[in-house]
């Protein structure tokens, strides 16, 4: 009883914040898809499906496409960034480790938007990379970095693949050593024995830093908006014109559900492939 | 314009609303200052320490990034913690449509005497019975003239000759860049009938393949960099980039262009309409109007105070000079009401096409 007290307390902040911050804003959002838009903007409270029925054009769904495309692409590039990475940083000495560990997230020290704009400077025609290719004679045109979908690439991948670096990272050092040795101790080459042993005690932190990367990317609105140069419409895109520029709240409303469903289905998903994961891992 | 974006929209700027909302919470409790909203560097810094100085009102500023952003703020709130707000024309009508800005007493604003009278009769608001203009100007083209020769139509720049393909921009407010096309194909800006939306359509995204990006807040560093040589810029915008480069020049392309007017309001929740009136009406003010036009180097629709600038100013910023009866022969853009729905579609078409 005195335990069961001790828990609601103890989970009380938490569970305070997220009503507050997380569950009524989301059932506001949810309300709005129902209604319809005023006039002027606003809302005017007649209830209605139409926003659902309009979601459902194929327009939109081709951006909810794309967008998928884009975020998968940057969360593929990112893990075969990270992985490698993390598992250095395992392999280096212990007292290193740390240190290494404060390098992969000293970019969050800065600004988000700060970042992005760098990455202007640097791709930009008359930027730094370029300068240095055509100064180096690699080629004699600038080359068309920014604001494509490469860029809009790179900046997901460069923002998001620290947090997927500190996810396989901490699955990397759950790894029992012995297996390892084990696996080599009867012979298996380096690379069977990464890809019988080692990945599959780690996909669970691949999944997690995974899923991380692509639910960031696909509704990210900045990235596609300052590198993609406005030309490259994502989701989160266009979600944000309806709330601020077509100031038609529902619609985005029921654009942000579609959304959040997606969302949550992956979420879903992962959670079940990590039990099953942790659950084979115990059975074995 | 600002528009739908400040004259120097910047990241930094974000931060810089993150603390003016916190200003704001902790300042709620006075009753006898009025908060302003305004795009960030779109008033002369000190213009509130001198009204305060001059009326005894304290005045606090808080910043917007766009109009969209202040709009979503007020309709969502009220109005309430706002007393005056800077918004381009469409807004204020939709503002006042929606019943959330209070009609202006011309009696306690006497300096509306020192506007031209064009600037009485605007087709958003005639007779200004609940906005005062603020400033106002025309959407054009920025370019190099040390590069290219001087563009004449809206064309040139959605069908790009081929040294400038890749090397031009558009705003990328919805309003302005669908305008673009308006102009170009000689149909209204507030046109929104199925067949012209798609003849806007077609042509811009046509336009999208040679554009370097859409762009409504960086654009005329793109021209000081280098980056670009034309873009669609409001003229306020490109005197900045003219300040930084004499050969970047403006035009105004044949087809012609939209008046745009960015508006001061009043909202009705505020507690304060008295104060609020002084401030609208210290903006209206001679010397204020010299001091805003020559320091966020866009016209304003204030006689007195346009008539007394430097010369200089103008020969250095020649569309400073523009006169109020060729602005007016422009097409203002109005709220869209029932037709944004198909507006707001067409140009989420435009912003997909590949």
């Amino acid at each position: 009883m005195r335990n069961t007290l001790k828990s609601v307390i103890l989970l009380a902040p938490g569970l305070g914040w997220l009503a507050l911050f997380m569950v009524i804003p989301c059932a506001l959002i949810f309300t709005y898809a129902f209604f319809e838009r005023g006039v002027y903007g606003g809302i005017d409270y007649i209830f209605t499906v139409e926003n659902f029925q309009r979601a459902a054009d194929p327009l939109y769904l081709g951006i909810f496409l794309r967008s998928a495309k884009i975020a998968g692409l940057a969360t593929l590039f990112a893990i075969l960034l990270a992985y490698p990475a993390a598992y250095a940083i395992t392999r280096a000495p212990q007292r290193y480790q740390t240190a290494l560990l404060i390098f992969v997230i000293l970019p969050f020290w800065s600004n988000y938007l700060i970042r992005t704009y760098a990455w202007i400077v640097m791709l930009n025609r008359e930027g730094l990379i370029n300068q240095s290719l055509v100064g180096l004679g690699v080629t004699s045109e600038p080359l068309p970095l920014l604001y494509n979908n490469f860029a809009v690439i790179v900046g997901l991948v460069y923002n998001y693949t620290p947090f997927v670096v500190l996810a396989i990272y901490s699955s990397l050092n759950r790894i029992n050593r012995e297996t390892i040795e084990a696996s080599e101790d009867l012979g298996a080459p380096g690379f069977t024995t990464f890809r019988r042993v080692i990945l599959p005690q780690t996909i669970t932190g691949v999944a997690a830093g995974g899923v991380f990367v692509f639910v960031l990317s696909i509704g990210n609105f900045i990235t596609p908006d300052l590198l993609g140069g406005g030309r490259l419409q994502m989701v989160g895109n266009l979600i944000y014109d309806q709330f601020l520029s077509a100031r038609d709240w529902p619609f985005g409303a029921a654009l942000s559900m579609f959304l959040i469903a997606v969302m949550m289905a992956l979420l879903f998903t992962q959670a079940v492939l990590t039990n099953r994961a942790a659950g084979e891992g115990r059975a074995s | 314009m600002t528009t739908s974006d400040a004259p120097r929209r910047t990241f930094a700027h974000l931060t810089a609303s993150t603390a003016c909302a916190l200003a704001l919470l902790a300042g709620a409790a006075h009753a006898d200052k009025i908060v302003i909203s305004n795009w960030d560097g779109y008033m002369p810094p000190d213009l509130l320490e001198k009204f305060t100085a001059e009326t005894g009102i304290e005045a606090e500023l808080s910043v917007h990034a766009t109009n969209e952003e202040i709009m979503g703020k007020v309709v969502a709130g009220g109005g309430k913690g706002y007393d005056v707000l800077f918004v381009s024309s469409p807004f204020a009508e939709a503002l006042h449509n929606l019943g959330l800005v209070a009609d202006i007493d011309h009696t306690k604003v006497p300096n509306v005497a020192n506007l031209y009278p064009e600037a009485t009769e605007l087709a958003h608001d005639p007779g200004n019975a609940y906005s005062m203009p603020y400033a106002w100007g025309t959407t054009g083209l920025c370019y190099r003239a040390d590069r290219m020769e001087e563009p004449t139509s809206w064309m040139d720049l959605l069908a790009p000759a081929d040294d400038l393909k890749g090397k031009v921009t558009m705003l990328s407010t919805d309003r302005w860049l669908m305008g673009a096309a308006a102009l170009a194909l000689g149909k209204s800006l507030n046109d929104t009938s199925t067949g012209t939306l798609t003849e806007e359509e077609e042509l811009l995204i046509k336009a999208k393949k040679d554009l370097l990006a859409y762009d409504d807040s960086t654009f005329y560093l793109k021209l000081v960099s280098g980056e670009a040589t034309m873009v669609q810029a409001w003229d306020g915008w490109c005197n900045y980039g003219i300040a930084e480069n004499a050969e970047i020049k403006y035009t105004i392309p044949k087809e012609g262009s939209d008046l745009w007017v960015d508006t001061i309001v009043i909202t009705k929740a505020s507690e304060n309409k008295d104060a609020a009136m002084k401030f609208v009406d210290y903006v209206l003010g001679q010397d204020t109007g010299v001091w805003v036009a020559s320091n966020i180097l866009y016209k304003t629709p204030n006689k007195a105070a346009m008539e007394a600038l430097d010369p200089a100013l103008i020969e250095s910023f020649p569309n400073m000079g523009m006169k109020p009866e060729e602005l007016i022969k422009y097409e203002q853009l109005r709220d869209l009401g029932k037709g944004q729905k198909e507006f707001a579609r067409t140009v989420t078409q435009i912003m997909a096409a590949q």
